[in-house]
């Protein structure tokens, strides 16, 4: 840190923490939205640093949709029971259960959709004000758009058309009862950017996104994970591949990709040279061309 | 992996005749920035629309009715990365009804690209932006003289557009101010050096970003702290601990300096400065750090650190260029929540004393209404005293944003004058 500048790492690092503290002094009841992933993982990370010596002031909270990755669930209590601090669930199957969602039904039926009434209910049955979020601005054409502090209103609902400006650092997060905002502090990292950070930290992440060998199944173009909750179509043939995840959602949605990454070095230098982005592996985003525009609008992640 | 590079944050304005968004894809085409995903995107919706080709213009276009209008109506932010630095873009549109968007693209820039088209010159649309990137004091101005195949790579072209803007441009202040002429159509000197302009000595575009000088961009001078919110762990391990967290806006602050709390004045010297893996000897803007007194002294949000010998005027009349960003116009004498750094306060709009007109930078004192995308001097009245730099020494203490109470809504930005 000579020179009195910050290399580019350092500088995101910073503008991260200053964002998670701006959320702790501006809201009442903020929650940081735990997926497993590795976005969550660096966010919840930073929120260490933003805070310490004290604990992170936040509960973690994580719909789960039923259909995870084991892996991703032990990550999940391992790093609450080491953090300290409270976790909050919400479960795609109760609100299944009592009647608040209806499965998707046909052949490429997933709970991706139904996340959101979850996600809403459990923002308003917690009271929760404030859900960070570890979107990033360079996944998705949606996202480039959005801001570090995002309105939502009493349905849990983005308007894209009309946002708050935000300039320079002057974050409001101004609201009326019932609406919330999502805050993203890593809005400028790139997936480069956390593979970078994640190496240099040294911070532990899900098995998953290391090369290992798994029964997978090829389906739109990715090696989708066989599981219990896979229906195979004709045609459709169970194998063994070494594989590695670039995102980690539903089970039933996430491809692999065929690797031999099994180190975060190979992974960033893997990264690095790839040529198709993080999300391309992702079906819920190939349904239509503003797939993420519509779900967002909703009240999606 | 690429190390100690700096993170350069540049914004671009501009319409869709001018080639903003076909400069920007090219720029990220060329430096592989765009994946084969994406490609594959642009390349069916350029089918799909009938175009010849592949539009990168579509590419940074990103709602469902930019897309189908085919404008951008907000800021989008793209990503790049070379081995030499990683750059943030904020894309905004040019025309004039986005001057809130272009305001605020520029409010965190380091260097604005301006667009000329050869063919036409230096036009209302570019002493908008100009005058745009020398209010928000981007310190760098890099003018783009675009379309140069279409004036046969002209040197005499290239020459009459650096008169016409420099003519205007001796009014502004910007400090920094380069030329270069491209075709982003074509790709010369945007990546690659054209050889189709010997004559021109300077850097391509991409090279001129990556070298350019960005580290005194921040006031190194003027050691400022505001608090940020208070660390008090209550732990067995640090039962004692009182830090003040937040993060630089500028200058340096070092372990055992005098410092002065504003606005109450209590003085004191600093313990120590503290980040998670540690103790360090000093902070500088942009850190985040938390900072512990010797003195056990009432410090909350909103109060700002400062080194003794150097401090910030409080004040509560407060002379801002004032850029309005809501539908509905500026109520007179009307109450609003102010903020400035992490300070917050109810503000009043005492008196409007000129609105400037964009266009051709004259002044009126008699046209004092502020509607969107207004920009105009006015006096401001706050409840409590608020520690202010002028913008031009200092954009993150020199800066606010008005809120309206009965919508929630940021409805304008201001530089302290």
């Amino acid at each position: 840190m000579s020179k009195y500048y910050l290399n580019y790492l350092d500088e995101l690092e910073s503008e991260a923490i200053f964002v998670l503290r701006e959320v702790w002094a501006q809201f009442q009841n903020p929650v940081i939205l735990f997926s497993g992933g590795k976005d969550s993982i660096v966010v919840t990370h930073l929120a260490r640093k933003a805070f310490y010596p004290s604990k992170i002031p936040f509960a973690l909270m994580h719909v789960d949709t039923g259909h995870n990755f084991p892996e991703t669930i032990k990550f999940r209590d391992d790093l609450i029971d080491s953090l300290g601090v409270q976790l909050i669930v919400g479960s795609v199957q109760e609100s299944i259960d009592q009647g608040r969602v209806a499965e998707e039904k046909g052949k490429n039926a997933t709970r991706n959709a139904l996340q959101i009434t979850t996600l809403l209910d459990a923002i308003e049955s917690n009271r929760v004000d404030c859900a960070i979020g570890g979107g990033r601005r360079d996944e998705e054409k949606a996202r480039a758009k959005e801001r570090f502090f995002s309105h939502r209103d009493d349905f849990g609902q983005w308007d894209p058309k009309n946002q708050r400006p935000e300039l320079w650092n002057l974050f409001n997060g101004q609201q009326f009862e019932g609406e919330h905002f999502r805050v993203f502090p890593i809005s400028n990292w790139t997936e480069m950017d956390v593979w970078n950070y994640i190496k240099r930290e040294n911070i532990q992440i899900p098995s998953l996104y290391f090369a290992h060998e798994r029964e997978v199944v090829w389906r739109s173009n990715s090696w989708i994970p066989n599981s219990e909750f896979l229906k195979l179509d004709e045609g459709e043939e169970v194998v063994t591949k070494k594989i590695r995840f670039r995102t980690l959602g539903d089970i039933t949605i996430t491809g692999g990709i065929e690797s031999d990454a099994d180190t975060v070095e190979k992974i960033a230098q893997e990264v690095s040279a790839m040529r198709q982005t993080e999300r391309g592996n992702r079906s819920d985003d190939k349904r239509s061309e503003t797939a993420m525009e519509d779900r967002k609008k909703q009240g999606y992640f | 992996m690429v190390d100690n590079n700096q993170l350069l944050r540049f914004t671009t304005a501009g319409s869709v005749d001018d080639g903003k968004s076909t400069l920007i894809g090219r720029l990220l085409y060329d430096s592989k920035s765009i994946f084969e995903d994406q490609l594959e995107a642009i390349e069916t919706t350029s089918k799909k629309k009938g175009h010849e080709g592949v539009d990168l213009a579509l590419f940074t276009d990103g709602l469902r009715d930019e897309r189908e209008q085919g404008i951008t109506i907000d800021v989008a932010y793209r990503y790049f990365t070379t081995p030499k630095r990683k750059f943030i873009i904020a894309d905004t549109p040019g025309h004039i009804q986005y001057t809130r968007n272009m305001v605020t693209g520029a409010s965190t820039a380091n260097a604005a690209i301006i667009l000329v088209d050869a063919r036409h010159g230096v036009i209302e649309q570019t002493k908008r932006h100009a005058f745009i990137a020398s209010l928000l004091q981007i310190p760098h101005v890099i003018v783009c003289i675009n379309k140069m195949d279409l004036v046969d790579y002209s040197e005499e072209a290239y020459n009459e557009v650096i008169s016409q803007f420099e003519e205007f441009s001796s009014k502004l202040l910007v400090k920094d101010i380069r030329f270069i002429p491209i075709s982003a159509l074509l790709g010369d000197n945007v990546v690659n050096r054209s050889k189709n302009m010997d004559w021109y000595q300077g850097a391509p575009l991409l090279h001129t970003l990556e070298t350019m000088h960005i580290s005194s961009d921040i006031n190194k001078v003027d050691a400022r702290f505001p608090v940020q919110t208070v660390l008090r762990p209550q732990s067995d391990e640090f039962r004692d601990y009182r830090g003040y967290a937040g993060r630089m806006a500028s200058g340096v602050l070092r372990k055992g300096d005098e410092i002065t709390v504003m606005p109450s004045g209590f003085t004191s010297k600093i313990k120590s400065i503290d980040i998670f893996s540690g103790e360090v000897e000093e902070a500088f803007a942009p850190m985040s750090v938390s900072i512990t007194l010797e003195d056990d002294i009432d410090i909350s949000r909103g109060d700002m650190i400062v080194r003794s010998n150097n401090k910030p005027e409080a004040q509560q009349d407060i002379e801002v260029m004032l850029c309005w960003l809501n539908n509905s116009p500026a109520k007179p004498r009307a109450k609003y929540t102010i903020k400035h750094t992490s300070n917050e306060q109810k503000a009043m709009i005492k008196e409007v004393l000129y609105k400037i007109d964009i266009n051709t930078l004259n002044r009126s004192s008699d046209d004092t209404d502020m509607a969107m995308n207004d920009i105009s001097k006015v006096r401001i009245r706050t409840t409590k005293p608020l520690m202010v730099d002028p913008y031009r020494e200092n954009r993150t203490t020199g800066s606010i944003i008005l809120i309206d109470d009965a919508t929630n809504e940021t409805v304008a930005a201001g530089m302290v004058v």
